[in-house]
This record gives structure tokens, sequence and C-alpha cells, in this order.
């Protein structure tokens, strides 16, 4: 059992925990990600690590409530534990674990959408932590959707903040900015790093692209296990078929098929949607869920 | 019937038409009475060869005439020296193939019914609360088990019992390995069956630390240099799914068999209060022919499905147990013999809605002895399907191999460790089961650990 040390909302639909698990916080590294569960007949739910704290054995998560699994996850508090928290899995990041030489010679951009801010932030407080200013794009949908930017501002290069809405600061999609800053600021970048929604990612290196800066993304496909036993994580990345728990979750973002791994996501959508109707409806659900049986 | 003792005492399982709707066990096991009368057929051979037959050497017609004699608390206590899951092993062990196979009444007849009998004696034990009896004192020496599987449980507890402290390290949230996340609840129970003899283990003095992944969360390195580990056990099985590297693979709707029985077995995806989903269609096919293939397809079975399991060689050559298929045959499964996948063809939204396949025909025998099965030009036909289960194999998780100093593994990425000892090539470091074989049985993977606590026994001893 892990104990949730401190919680607090950012949002009413997204919420960051730290959580004491002593083994994930001593070697985990920013890339990579852990897999949790909220009790004894919950999902394993992939997660990627936002931040840790070796000495005080914490580790950070930043949740979204998008079905069952995570409101349950949002309902806890303060001092409740978690039934498991296992990690750290996946590869770290390459700029953590590249020459630090040659990382420091290039200019880098990172391009967070949503919630994708929470496992950009590690790799940008590490580079800063070893000298190296990168400039950080942040986007969603509103202002109120916009999250960790304090924490980033301390840590980034350039900040660049926009809104679908331009309900705060820019109004426009992350590729806008990426366009504006290489084409009318005449910034130049090495390297482009692109967390967030698939889609998002999707039109960031097609964008990139356009532009020829290498850019690496973080697939966050269906899993279950999380040490490459299950295959269900699986995507195709240039000619090969990747698991994306074991040889991810970061990949060149010009091989990967998002088409592909954006269906494969669709996958369960109709038992999720059920799942969490039934949830939130509790002892007034009857039926429509596909669970319980009311509705047969 | 036939003349008494030529025949075993037939077992009683579940009808099945009324099986094939549920996930409770198939078989229902011996009575008291019935235990009694099989027992009786045992010869008692002065030179028992059923007992060669076994991997890790149960003493059989020692346990058998306990159970003759009606003390079946004797009859735990033998079996008990011998091996650590005897629950586990009287309900999946090819029992036709190894100890039973030897039985002299086999010769003429039926084998005494080995099995079965080790299986009623393990659930009378348990039945009574009886456990397995500890035996040395600590010897203050730690030694750590990657991995909670047969291999590990069967290594752990003979460690424990010579005096060891045995911590072992699971990388899923429960112990089990494959006993929890492989088979399935309908032939090997949970809560009862694989969680107890569980329990039995570390009523020995074995801890079990789940969700640590060795390789990730820490190396074997660090356990034998931070955390004071003298000596390591690698059980960690072949966990890494096979796919066909055909086209339409990566459709909504296929899945290793690794995913679907996981989902199922440790996420308990066929219980209606599980969070974890599981898909449903109304057709599924499963490709492979062996024990896994037959899980998979009762899985799929009891979960609503009308299944078809496509194998690419013949009936003779299913690699399955005869019982298995036996039993998936009586639920209603279909096979399609000699026939083999080419290409997974999906329909506008990219979910699975056939599989092209090819017909096959026997040729010359190849690498494995049986006759390699070849494609018969021009005979593609498409199996109407929404699900595809692929069960063809697992390799072993090269995590633990690349991640540890000096152990070295072979072609097939499984480590290589001395067949008597499961001595790797890192000193203090032992391994077997999946790991060091590839795909096999729970039995054999026992016999390794068993082996291999042995030898790191031995290794202290010369220290």
């Amino acid at each position: 059992m892990y104990l949730i040390k401190k919680k607090s909302v950012l949002h009413q639909s997204i919420f960051l925990m730290d959580v004491v698990a002593p083994r994930v916080a001593k070697y985990c590294q920013p890339g990579q990600f852990v897999i949790i569960r909220t009790d004894e007949l919950g999902e394993r739910i992939p997660l990627t690590v936002c931040d840790y704290d070796r000495d005080a054995g914490t580790v950070t998560i930043v949740v979204q409530i998008v079905g069952a699994s995570t409101e349950k996850l949002s309902k806890m508090q303060e001092g409740d534990y978690i039934h498991d928290f296992v990690g750290p899995l996946g590869c770290p990041s390459e700029l953590v674990t590249d020459d630090l030489e040659e990382v420091a010679k290039k200019k880098i951009l990172f391009v967070a959408g949503g919630l994708g801010t929470a496992p950009v932030y590690p790799q940008v407080k590490w580079l800063h932590e070893h000298g190296i200013e990168a400039d950080v794009i942040v986007g969603a949908k509103n202002k109120d959707l916009i999250i960790l930017e304090d924490e980033m501002r301390k840590v980034a290069g350039n900040l660049y903040i926009t809104t679908d809405d331009g309900s705060y600061v820019r109004k426009g999609l992350v590729t806008e900015v990426i366009s504006d800053l290489v084409e009318k600021e005449g910034k130049k970048y090495d390297l482009c790093v692109s967390i967030g929604p698939m889609i998002m990612m999707k039109f960031c290196v097609m964008t990139t692209k356009k532009y020829d800066i290498p850019t690496i993304v973080s697939m966050n496909p269906i899993m279950v296990d999380g040490t490459g036993m299950c295959g269900a994580c699986r995507l195709t990345v240039g000619d090969e078929v990747k698991f994306a728990c074991i040889d991810g979750p970061e990949f060149d973002g010009f091989k990967v098929d998002f088409n592909e791994a954006m269906e494969r996501m669709k996958l369960y959508k109709t038992e999720e949607g059920r799942r969490l109707l039934e949830l939130r409806e509790g002892d007034t659900h009857h039926g429509g869920c596909g669970n319980c049986g009311g509705d047969n | 019937m036939a003349a008494p003792g030529f025949e075993r005492v037939a077992i009683s399982e579940q009808e099945p038409a009324v099986r094939a709707k549920n996930f409770d066990e198939v078989c229902l096991g011996y009575t008291e009475e019935e235990a009694v009368v099989e027992a009786a057929r045992c010869l008692n051979c002065k030179n028992p060869r059923c007992v060669q037959g076994c991997p890790v050497k149960i003493d059989i017609p020692a346990f058998i005439t306990a159970v003759k004699e009606r003390d079946f608390k004797g009859a735990y206590d033998k079996i008990s020296e011998s091996s650590a899951l005897p629950a586990v092993c009287g309900r999946v062990c090819p029992q036709e193939t190894q100890c039973e196979a030897l039985c002299v009444r086999g010769i003429k007849g039926d084998a005494v019914a080995i099995g079965k009998l080790e299986r009623f004696v393990a659930d009378r034990a348990r039945e009574e609360g009886i456990k397995p009896s500890k035996t040395a004192e600590s010897n203050g020496h730690k030694v750590a088990v990657v991995g909670s599987g047969p291999a590990g449980l069967t290594c752990a507890g003979d460690l424990a019992k010579m005096g060891y402290e045995v911590t072992i390290f699971e990388a899923l949230h429960e112990a089990g390995g494959v006993l929890t996340y492989g088979i399935p609840e309908f032939r090997l129970p949970k809560d009862t069956v694989v969680a107890s003899e569980i329990e039995n283990v570390k009523s020995l003095g074995v801890k079990i630390e789940t969700n640590v992944v060795i390789g990730k969360s820490v190396t074997i390195d660090e356990l034998m240099e931070d955390e004071g580990f003298e000596a390591v056990f690698i059980g960690s099985g072949a966990g890494l799914p096979m796919f066909m590297k055909i086209p339409g693979e990566n459709a909504k709707g296929v899945f290793s068999a690794n995913e679907y029985l996981t989902r199922s077995n440790l996420m308990k995806a066929f219980r209606p209060d599980s969070d974890t989903p599981i898909f449903r269609p109304a057709k599924v096919a499963v490709v492979g022919g062996g024990n896994v293939a037959m899980d998979a397809a009762r899985t799929a079975l009891r979960l609503g499905a009308e299944v078809t399991i496509v194998y690419r060689r013949s009936e003779a050559e299913l690699p399955a147990r005869v019982e298995e298929v036996h039993h998936a045959k009586e639920e209603g499964i279909k096979f399609e013999f000699l026939t083999n996948p080419v290409e997974i063809l999906e329909n506008e939204e990219h979910f699975v809605r056939a599989m092209k396949c090819v017909r096959m025909e026997l040729g010359e025998p190849d690498a494995s002895g049986r006759r390699r099965p070849v494609a018969i030009e021009g005979s593609e036909f498409e199996l109407e399907t929404d699900a595809v289960i692929m069960a063809l194999g697992t390799s072993p998780n090269p995590l633990i191999s690349s991640t540890t100093k000096g152990l070295e593994t072979n072609k097939w990425k499984c480590i290589v460790a001395d067949e008597e000892t499961g001595a790797t090539t890192k000193e203090g470091v032992y391994a077997g089961g999946d790991a060091v074989t590839g795909a096999a049985t729970v039995i054999l993977a026992m016999g390794a650990g068993k082996a291999a606590a042995k030898g790191i026994d031995d290794y202290f001893k010369n220290k």
C-alpha cells in the first residue's frame, strides 16, 4: 500500500498527488512512467512521472479524470493508501541518458498539450538543473486547463502559453505557436519533444517535419502489465512493431503511425463510458452500463 | 465395467453445457471414498517408476499408501517434502506424460490417477487447515528470488525449509506468476487453490514483495551490493508474447493470449465488478495449439463467443494436453486443423472482420521431429471472426539479462544456466524455469526451482 502524502486539485478534472513509493522514487528518471491501481478490483492505470523526491521517497503524478478508474482515484485524499504503485517503467528520456555535452549543444523546444505538461515538466527541470535552458510551449483548451504554470516558469527558458479559446495569453493551437516561433521570430531548434494527446502530437509532428526539426513524442496507448508481457500497447514505428511499455514510451515522432495508434485507443471506449456512467450514477443507476444487468 | 482394478475411478466434472457458461472449476475432484478406492489400485512397487517420471521426485507410493490408510495429513506431509504446490500440480501437471505414463498399472489398463489423488490430498489439507512444516532454524543468509511463479515459489519454499531468509520480488500486483495471470479460474481456482498454496510458502517464512520490477525498480547487482542478498534465483519466466508478423495484426480485436488471459485471470475482467474491460465479440478465432490456446479459447467461450481454434498442423501434433483438448471439444469449441492465417482483414472502422487463412499439408519432418506444415497453393479462404487471439508462444523478457552484469544469455534470450544446479555465468546468481528453457510447463519450472535451491545451498556450504 502506498500513502498519498499530498493532494492538490489543479482543475475540476485534474489533480496532483505525491505518493510515498521509495523504490520508484530512488530510480525513476524523466520520461518514465508508473502503473497504479486504486483498489482490489481496480484497473492498472499507466501514468507518466511528473516529479520525484529521492530523499522523501515520493513520486508526483498528475491525473485527469477520463474514466471510472481515474474518477475513483480522484476521490482518494491525503492520508489514503493506493493499493498498488509500480515502476519506474519504460525507458528514460534520451535527453537524460545521452552525453550531456551533446545535449547541451542542442536548442530544444518542448511542446506540451493539456495534461502533457506533467510529463514535460521533469524533463525541462532536469535540463535546467544541468544548466540547459529549453523553450516550452504549453497549450490547453482554456485558461483553467493550463497546469503547473508557476513550476514550469521557474525551469523553462522561454515559456509560451496558448489556449484554444484565447482565454489566456495567446489564442490558437500549439502548432501555430511553433510556426510563429520559427517563421516570425526566426528561432532555430535542433530538437522538439512533444507530449500531449495523440492528435496534438500527430499535428505537432506534421509541423516540425515541415521545419525539419527532429521530434520525440511520448506515447500513451492502452496497457495492462507495463512490462512487455501483454503487447496491448503495440505501435507501428517505421517498419517495426514496438511495445510502448518497454521500447518507449518515447519514440521518433516522424516514424510513429499515429492513425493506427489513435484507432487502437478507441477499442474499449464504449465499455469505459458505461463503467463511468455506472460509477457516477451510484445507487440511482438502473441500467445502460452493460455491467449491472439492469438493461438486459 | 472391466475387471476390477484395471479401470481408474471416474472423476466428476461439471456438465459441458453448464460449465461453458461459468468460470467455476471444471473438474470436481474425488470424494474421500473415491480417493481411497483409487489409492488401493496402487501396487506400491518396490522400484517405483512413477517417481522417476516426476520432475520434483515426490515419493508417490508413500503418499498413496497414506491415502489408502486414510492418513491424509501423512499423505500431505509426504508430498510436501518434495512439492510446495501440490494443489496446483494435481490440477495442471501433464501426469499422463510423466508419473502416470510410467505407472505399471498402465501396461494393462489405466494408470493410477496419481494427479487426481495428489489434488485430493492437497485440497483435503487446505480444508483442514494443515500447513507444511518448517524444518530448519534460520541460518542468517539472505537470498532473493525474482518472480513468484512456480519456479520462484518452489525455490523459495525449499530454501526457507533449509533455513534461508528468502524474499521474493514480483513485478505484478499479485503473486503466482503464470498460475495467477495465465491459467484460468476454471482450471485453477485463484482464491482457494493458488492463494492458499502461496500462503503456505509464506508460512515457511518467505517474504513476498509485489510491485517490484527487477531491472527497473532495482537491479540484481544492487540487490547483492546494497540490500545484502548473498545469492539470487531468477525465475522470471518467459513473458514476451509472439505475434505472426502478418498484415492487419494491429487491427482492433487482435490480442496476444497473454493480454487476453491477463485481463480475465489477473484483472478479473470476467467478473462484472472488475474495472478492467475485456473484448466480448460474437466470434473469436484463436491461433495456436498449446495449452495456452485452449485456455484462451475456453475463456472466450465462457464470455459468450463462438470460438474456433486455428492450428497449422494436424490434430495429432497438438501440443496441448489431451484432457484440455477433450474438454474444449466437449464445450463446443471448433477446430480448423492444417490451417494457417496469412492476413487479418479489418472493416471500415478498423475492427477485425475476418482472417484470411491457407490450408496446409504435412511435409518432411522438421527440427522438432514433427512433419513440417506446408501451405497448399491456391487454398486461401476467409474465416469470419470479430477477434483473433494469438497463442503462438512466448520468449523470455530481456529486462533482467540486459541490466545484470555478467549474466550470459543464448540466442533465444534465455539465461544460460547449469541444468543440475541452476548456476548462471554470474557468481551467486542462479536461474530456472521458462527464463532458462523458454516456455515450458509448471512442473518443469518447479523442478528447476528445486534443483537451484539445492545448488544455492551447496554454494553457501562450499563458500
